[in-house]
């Protein structure tokens, strides 16, 4: 076999094994006295959440102006131009809203995460945790898993109504829509099926992005330069992930 | 440096029940990386209120040997005992209990960057003792930062303090829980001469103050005679001689003599004539 794909398949062990530690002291754990450590997720929670806030928000929205922009000049030449708004809730909904608030998660915290924890395991942060009897996963993983679980799908809610609004202000100001009409049509068009399939893909991206970036910052290896190497796995790791899993999710909702 | 050989009766594998003084006995220790035996046969007791000094030149797996003994990574051969458990046959959970009664100060400190000094000491009493007040875990910190002289700093983060107090907040750490036994890596490196003479005698008042056994792993042999009341030295992941520091300064082995008095092991090229026709062999 050859060592690139050896080495593909010992990562993909090494990820399942970190990821089922992680199932274990996030949902087992807590009903064996090991206490959810809730401060830590909080502070995640603020610095995944609150934090992206801004960043998404702007993508989401010029995302809004986009759609709205592409789909208009389509639309406009079988005179369905006051679907706009439909189209772009649908599919920011179903589909760019989980995707794009999880790349920029990916870029944003995920590389953070693996650098963070990366500089730990080169500063022997890790190994003192362990020689405490402190499991790092625990005491790191869970946290930021949570943290980002939680806030993945706030975020894309909140992102989409950005985008919609994006959507909006093109409808309005360029396409002689009014805003009433727009808005209307949009949770018109909206189904409950697109607001479930878009939340459950938004917990996926966040799992996939959280342990990604926690895994490749505990495989670190040296020094500085592992860092930074490792980060970039990360990020691209993580991006390819998103893709692969919205087209399996895709296909799960759509098409089975 | 000659091939290692065992030079004392104390190296030779034990087995059988611990005695009542070892706090460590560590019983034919072999650690392979690919194919490589790092460690290979290491056997050796620590009695209690020793402080051991393992030494060796860079490579010599005396760091994968630390890490053997605090669990960090399992040995391929041998056993290993801590305080009468033998860790290398503990499952994790019960390796947590044997982790309590043990502190480790990393080559580094290891300090975590986002915590403050005093949060940094206070974390595994935290950690361990979830139900103290916390009065009582300020009162602790505050007693185990005076042991060594860092109460004042410990509202200030890792980053805004100095080398030398970094290794003394990491050593507050590892004496957080109190511990009967405590593993330093390389705790003096980096450190200008003053204050590795000052960590060495903090060092030595705090194992013989609350009565701590310590293991010490380092490459520096001024540091190594001060602290050490027994040592061994490594070579090529043996042990190549154990004994008091007295024993070792007078080991009759060159090689150890070498070692210890940092001399080269070939002689310095004069010229670079002789060193081209050492890279380019016959062909000059």
């Amino acid at each position: 076999m050859p060592i690139t794909l050896t080495r593909f398949f010992q990562h993909v062990t090494s990820w399942c094994w970190l990821f089922g530690n992680m199932l274990y002291w996030a949902f087992v754990s807590p009903f064996h006295g090991k206490k959810m450590r809730t401060n830590d997720l909080f502070r995640q929670m603020m610095l995944i959440g609150v934090r992206s806030l801004s960043i998404v928000f702007l993508v989401m929205f010029f995302m809004g102006l986009v759609l709205a922009m592409q789909s208009a000049e389509t639309l406009e030449k079988v005179g369905g131009l006051s679907m706009v708004g439909g189209l772009v809730a649908a599919a920011v909904m179903r589909e760019i809203g989980p995707m794009l608030t999880a790349i920029v998660l990916a870029g944003r915290c995920g590389a953070a995460i693996t650098a963070e924890l990366g500089t730990m395991r080169v500063a022997e942060e890790l190994d003192a945790l362990e020689t405490m009897g402190l499991n790092p996963v625990h005491f790191l993983i869970v946290p930021r898993v949570l943290g980002m679980v939680i806030m993945a799908p706030c975020l894309t809610i909140l992102g989409v109504f950005m985008a919609m609004y994006g959507g909006c202000l093109i409808s309005v100001l360029f396409l002689d829509q009014d805003a009433y009409q727009y808005w209307r049509k949009s949770f018109e068009l909206l189904k409950l099926k697109d607001v479930y399939s878009g939340m459950i893909k938004s917990v996926v991206f966040a799992t996939l992005v959280s342990n990604i970036a926690c895994y490749f910052g505990f495989i670190v290896d040296g020094g500085a330069e592992g860092v930074g190497k490792s980060t970039t796995q990360s990020v691209v790791t993580s991006i390819v992930m998103i893709i692969v899993s919205d087209c399996v999710l895709t296909a799960f909702f759509y098409f089975v | 440096m000659e091939a290692p050989a065992q030079t004392s009766a104390e190296t030779q594998p034990k087995s059988g029940p611990i005695g009542p003084d070892d706090v460590i006995v560590v019983e034919d220790v072999a650690k392979i990386y690919d194919g490589r035996r790092v460690l290979d046969g290491v056997n050796f007791r620590v009695k209690r209120g020793e402080i051991l000094v393992i030494m060796g030149g860079s490579g010599c797996g005396k760091s994968t040997l630390l890490r053997q003994l605090i669990g960090l990574q399992q040995p391929e051969e041998g056993r290993i005992w801590i305080d009468g458990s033998e860790i290398t046959q503990l499952t994790e959970e019960a390796f947590i209990n044997v982790r309590r009664r043990f502190g480790v100060l990393f080559q580094s400190g290891a300090l975590f960057n986002s915590m403050t000094v005093g949060d940094n000491v206070a974390l595994p009493i935290r950690e361990h003792y979830p139900n103290q007040p916390e009065m009582t875990v300020d009162i602790m910190v505050k007693m185990k930062l005076s042991l060594v002289g860092m109460t004042q700093f410990s509202h200030l983060k890792p980053a805004e303090i100095s080398g030398g107090m970094k290794k003394r907040a990491a050593l507050a750490r590892a004496l957080a829980l109190d511990p009967k036994l405590l593993f330093c890596d390389e705790p003096t490196a980096g450190l200008d001469p003053t204050r590795v003479t000052e960590f060495d005698e903090l060092t030595l008042k705090l194992c013989r103050d609350l009565g701590v056994t310590a293991v010490v792993v380092t490459h520096d042999m001024t540091s190594a005679f001060r602290i050490g009341t027994r040592m061994i030295l490594l070579n090529k992941g043996k042990i190549w001689a154990v004994g008091t520091p007295a024993e070792i300064r007078a080991h009759p082995d060159p090689g150890v003599k070498r070692f210890i008095n940092g001399d080269p092991e070939s002689e310095v090229r004069q010229d670079a004539d002789s060193y081209l026709q050492d890279i380019l062999g016959e062909s000059k």
